[in-house]
Order: C-alpha cells, then structure tokens, then sequence
C-alpha cells in the first residue's frame, strides 16, 4: 500500500516535470515567433541607386560578363563550381576579364531571397565571393530547409564574418531594395531564367563549359577591335 | 526511479532538438553558437536519421524500461534493470563517439548535446547500481 502510494507520488512528479519541459519547449517556440514577426513587420528599403552588381576583376579589362544568376538554381552552383574557377584563375586574373555577378532570385525558389541578403551583407564586409561560394557548394542542404537562415548564418561565420553586423544586416533586411532592383535589370535586359550571362553585346541563356565562355570573350574581343 | 527521472530529462532536451531540426522552434537556445554548428554538421545524422530523433528513440525506451521495472511484479526481477544496462550502456557509447566530434573534428561544442551525454552517463551509473540492489535469482527473501 505504502509502495503504491510512493509510486502514485513519483509519476505525479515525473510528469510535473514532463509538463514543465514541454512549456519551456513551447515558450521558447513563442518567443522566435515573436522575433520573428517583428522582423518581418520592419522597414525594408528600396533605395538601390547606383548599385552595379558585385564586381571581381580589373577595371581595365576589355571584356565584361554579366552573371544573372539565383543562389537556389542547381545549374548556377553547377556551372559556379565547375567553371568559375577556371574563369576567375584564367580570365580574371590576368586582367582580360571583369566578372560582374548581379542577382536575380527566382520567383519559385522560397530559400534564394534569404542567400542573396546574406551573401549582400557577406558583401558590405568585403565577403560576397567568400559567401558566395559557401552558399553554391552548400546548396542542396540550405536548400530544403525550412527556414534556411540559421544554416546559412554558420556559413557567414565560416568566412569570418563580422556576426554582430550580419545580424543586424539581416535583422534591418538591409538589401532587400538592392537585390529587386538588380533582378529588374536583368529583366530589362531581358533574362528570364538562371543562369544568363551577357558577354560583350551577346545574351546567352543556360549555363556554360569553360571552352565556350573563352569562344565568347574571344568574340568580344574581335568585335572591341574592329 | 532515478534512471526514469533522467531519461525523461533527456528525453525533453531531444524533443526539444529534433523540433529544432525539423524547423518548428525557430533560433536554438545556445551559450555561444556552437549548437548550431554541431547540430548542422554532417554527423548530426547517423544513416540518414537525425541523432537527435535517435535520442528521442533511445531516452524513449530508457524510460519505458525503468518504468517497467518499478511496477510491483518486475521490481524483483533482473530483466529490466539488465536492458536499461544495455540500452544506457549503447548511449553511453554513442554519446562518448558524439563528444569526441565535437572536440576533435567540428571543433564546436553543443550544451545541449553534453547535458545529454551527462545524463547518459549518469542513467548508466544509476542502472548499474540498481543492480546490487535487485536480489539474485533464487535468493530472493533470503
């Protein structure tokens, strides 16, 4: 009698305790919702003037390709994995090419809009092509995330961030003006799908081999002679 | 009783996790970051499931079993204690493998994940002394 009765005791204290860590559990949930509401409910600038797009290379290099791209398009990583390397240690770095990367974050992709505002406040610290690389070679995980921002916060710290600044780059939602009004651009130049590249005079829509982007600056260049 | 009171702790603390992982809760409550960056790793998953709902699984049946095992017609009995051996002996393992990542390999530390390995260990120790206290077959009443 008296063992059932301690035993009676113990489960009343065991689920006190299952109860009280469920609502830690749930507070905690209210209180990102919270947070989060409020940074969404901010102020979100739209003022891009001036803004040309993130910019590698020589300012006195006779070619320039413009890169169209969506963080959360596969081609785009694929051709940023296997080309851009041997773009930027071939072509950009012995001055006969300037790559300039404008964003164009595409409607159906729910995670791009978060990976092109943290690569901008990757970028406003001297680190868009750092971030930029972190988010193409990771984009199959923050990709299907639910809310990508946290995964993507541990890559801005992987390229040395300042993390104070990126949050509040984040929290302000800084760039959101900025990255619109380079995806209008790139409508007005007529993209409409990732990634696009004009090179010299020339649109080309899809993603590119090596050999046929140094065949396009090669073009470039004839048509800069003549 | 006190295998079942840890179990269960552990098991909020995995709950808490795996909601984290599946993005119910929002931002990880976390001292430096560190969290984030072990529960983002690669080893954050063992085959394809989340360590975190294997945690869940394993304090799950670590609670069942302890719970069993103070009920009346199991009290006497070795079973229960010999299985919450096991089953916090296999945690305990896990969570050493889990420590040793995060010291030598993510260079990272999840509070989270050590409070768990903690409460691992001490459910283990809490078993194994619960088995001097079970009587031995055939001496039971002796």
């Amino acid at each position: 009698m008296t063992q059932q009765r301690s035993l009676r005791f113990f489960y009343i204290a065991l689920g006190l305790i299952a109860i009280g860590g469920l609502i830690a559990i749930w507070m905690v949930r209210q209180s990102n919702a919270a947070r989060t509401a409020a940074r969404e409910a901010g102020p979100v600038p739209v003022n891009a003037a001036g803004f040309e797009g993130w910019v590698m290379g020589s300012d006195s290099a006779a070619v320039e390709i413009v890169e169209y791209a969506d963080f959360e398009c596969g081609a785009c990583a694929h051709f940023s994995i296997l080309t851009g390397p041997d773009i930027r240690d071939r072509l950009v770095a012995s001055g006969r090419v300037r790559w300039r990367f404008r964003d164009f974050p595409l409607q159906g992709h729910p995670n791009s809009p978060a990976a092109h505002h943290a690569a901008a406040c990757a970028g406003e610290q001297g680190r868009f092509w750092e971030m930029q690389e972190q988010i193409f070679y990771n984009q199959a995980r923050w990709a299907r995330d639910r809310r990508p921002g946290r995964r993507i916060r541990d890559y801005a710290r992987a390229v040395g961030l300042d993390m104070g600044q990126y949050d509040d780059c984040m929290d302000e939602q800084r760039y959101v003006g900025q990255i619109q009004a380079s995806y209008q651009e790139g409508l007005a130049v007529g993209v409409s799908s990732t990634p696009s590249f004009v090179i010299g005079d020339l649109l080309v829509i899809g993603s590119l081999p090596y050999d046929s982007v140094v065949a396009l600056v090669e073009r470039a260049e004839r048509r800069l002679q003549q | 009783m006190a295998a079942a009171v840890l179990a269960l702790i552990g098991l909020l603390i995995s709950v808490y996790l795996w909601l984290w992982k599946i993005g119910v809760l929002g931002e990880l409550v976390c001292f430096d970051g560190g969290c984030e960056t072990v529960q983002l790793s690669e080893y954050a998953y063992f085959l394809g499931i989340p360590v975190a709902l294997l945690g869940l699984i394993g304090y799950l049946a670590i609670l069942a079993v302890s719970l069993v095992g103070i009920q009346p017609r199991w009290v006497e009995r070795r079973e229960p204690t010999l299985a919450l051996i096991a089953l916090s002996g296999l945690g305990v393992a896990y969570s050493a493998y889990l420590t040793y990542l995060e010291a030598a390999v993510i260079h990272a530390w999840c509070q989270w994940c050590v409070i768990s390995a903690v409460l691992i260990c001490l459910t283990f120790i809490a078993a194994l002394a619960g088995l001097w206290e079970v009587p031995r077959e055939g001496s039971a009443g002796a």
